[in-house]
């Protein structure tokens, strides 16, 4: 992993004690993390053992108990619990769901221009859409096309793009490579990390512990609504915890 | 095909293109809700009668009839509208909103009790008898084309419903509003995951569904004068067999489903029995609901995983 600036190393996003049930059944039963500024955290794990719903909590979409703490974009730290839930994107937090989520019926260009819904910086925006179709050109050939005719992988992209035109400080993704071959998942995490080398703190959830853990500075493993441990992404990787349980052994 | 018969056919035609255009403006209001919240509106066809005796009531008192033209017909419009957006709103926020997350059969045997609180209120409110919609458009024949009359009320019923719905069609497709419409109809999770007040789109979808049936009991009002508080009753279930035939959900299907409607009954009418009529509407949706239950124009697409 390169050295990235150290000079802001201080917490994003520190979630405490985060509990949520659906209908009697507790999905959370006590999850606690920070992401520090810059850093890429993954959070690991089988499926069902409650990382998408961690996500959903931070961004509050699911009720929950425990505090989400947040820093904005203007340095405030926010407990997002006390925060209207459409106005988080705005303070800076966005969020690419599970499943990619693009709006099928919705052309490439008007599920862009949704990302950037909760700006009003018309300009800037017109500028970030060229960043962005410089770094996704895949994007701008199909601009005119409803994104439910692209291709898994193209849709992941729109998603991630779509995401990055809130102009968010942390971008929360919910496993980018669902469902994808392993060459398109491969860019796609090429892609994260290019994201993050140019700024982005970056809390990814995957399944696919292998790939999470080679990119991520740091990972939570969640095990059953808890977090079990947790350590560097590279020290991780060696360890025989998750070799046995998340890598296939060897 | 000989001359007269021709000319007869054009004339059914024109009226139900005229019919139709009406159809399909109540018939958006069901499909933009249905689109949005997955709920049958029923209450929907009472915001429209509502809408005609805004529209009664505003031309009796400033006496609008003793001087017909465009000037009345806007101000019977303008009454309507305002009155059916209130309305509409109202019924989301005190009946539809605090069932957001109840199951969907709660929220519409919900509409079906709003529906019929809005029927027997507007009997004592407005009494059961008929009364006669002020007559701001004279229908006279203003042109004739080989032999067809070309009537006032069909051309004023034509241009509002072609203009409304233009109008329809820029602000759901070039307006950020629009747009973020059609983003929480298509998934509404992920449009508040882009900062979306979801609450606020449903709101504004029901300010444009009930003015556009506000604009329609004004239209209906004139063509057909005699307005009662149970008005809504059959042409609001006709103008939703309009949307579910188009494809419940799809603004096109909307406004096709009601052309195709109100040409057909004109065509029942004119060729075989005015007793038809009701039959027909009632006939198509059976069969829609046979052969092709999404509708003519109605969403198969699938999210490609």
């Amino acid at each position: 992993m390169t050295a990235k600036p150290t000079a802001a190393r201080e917490n994003i996003l520190k979630v405490s004690d985060l509990a949520v049930s659906y209908g009697g059944i507790q999905a959370l039963k006590s999850v606690s993390f920070e992401v520090k500024t810059g850093e890429i955290v993954s959070l690991i794990g089988a499926n069902g053992a409650g990382k998408t719903t961690t996500l959903r909590a931070v961004s509050s979409l699911v009720p929950y108990t425990g505090t989400v703490e947040f820093k904005s974009k203007s340095g405030e730290v926010l407990n997002l619990a006390t925060v209207p839930q459409h106005r988080i994107v705005k303070f800076g937090l966005a969020h690419s769901p599970e499943g990619r989520g693009v709006f099928p019926n919705l052309t490439v260009l008007e599920n862009l221009q949704m990302g950037a819904f909760s700006r009003t910086d018309k300009e800037e925006i017109a500028q970030d859409l060229e960043l962005c179709f410089a770094s996704f050109p895949r994007l701008k050939e199909r601009v005119k096309q409803k994104a439910g005719t692209l291709s898994g992988g193209e849709q992941q992209m729109l998603a991630i793009a779509r995401a990055l035109m809130a102009k968010p400080s942390l971008l929360l993704l919910d496993e980018p490579s669902l469902g994808l071959a392993p060459l398109i998942v491969a860019q796609i995490f090429e892609i994260i990390k290019k994201i993050n080398s140019e700024g982005m703190t970056v809390l990814l959830v995957e399944q696919n512990a292998r790939m999470a853990l080679k990119i991520s500075d740091r990972a939570y493993v969640v095990e059953t609504g808890k977090i079990s441990f947790s350590g560097r992404g590279k020290d991780l990787l060696g360890d025989p915890r998750i070799i046995d349980s998340y890598l296939g052994g060897h | 095909m000989d001359q007269s018969s021709a000319q007869e056919f054009i004339q059914h035609l024109i009226n139900g293109i005229s019919l139709g255009s009406i159809y399909a403006l109540i018939a958006l209001g069901y499909t933009m809700v249905y689109g949005i919240l997955q709920l049958i509106n029923f209450a929907h066809s009472e915001v429209y009668m509502v809408g005609a005796f805004a529209a009664y009531y505003t031309g009796k008192g400033l006496g609008l009839d003793q001087h017909p033209g465009f000037g009345a017909l806007f101000a019977l419009l303008l009454a309507a509208v305002v009155v059916c957006s209130i309305l509409g709103v109202t019924i989301e926020r005190l009946a539809y909103r605090p069932l957001r997350k109840a199951p969907k059969l709660n929220i519409l045997i919900t509409a079906i009790g709003v529906s019929l609180l809005l029927q027997y209120s507007g009997q004592i409110i407005f009494g059961a008898d008929p009364k006669l919609f002020p007559e701001v458009i004279k229908d006279v024949t203003v042109f004739q084309l080989g032999g067809v009359e070309v009537r006032s009320l069909d051309i004023t019923i034509l241009v509002v419903g072609t203009l409304v719905m233009i109008g329809l069609h820029f602000l759901v497709h070039a307006t950020k509003i629009g747009t973020a419409m059609r983003a929480v109809s298509s998934n509404t999770m992920v449009a508040r995951l882009m900062g979306i007040n979801v609450d606020q789109v449903i709101s504004f979808t029901f300010v444009i569904g009930s003015s556009l049936a506000g604009i329609a009991s004004v239209l209906v009002g004139l063509k057909y004068p005699k307005i009662d508080p149970l008005m809504g009753m059959l042409f609001g279930i006709k103008a939703f067999v309009a949307a579910v035939l188009g494809g419940i959900g799809s603004l096109p299907g909307a406004m096709l489903g009601g052309v195709i409607l109100g040409l057909s009954e004109e065509m029942v009418v004119g060729y075989l029995s005015s007793t038809y009529r009701d039959a027909l509407a009632f006939g198509i949706l059976i069969v829609i609901l046979l052969f092709r239950p999404s509708g003519l124009l109605g969403s198969q697409t699938r999210e490609k995983v």
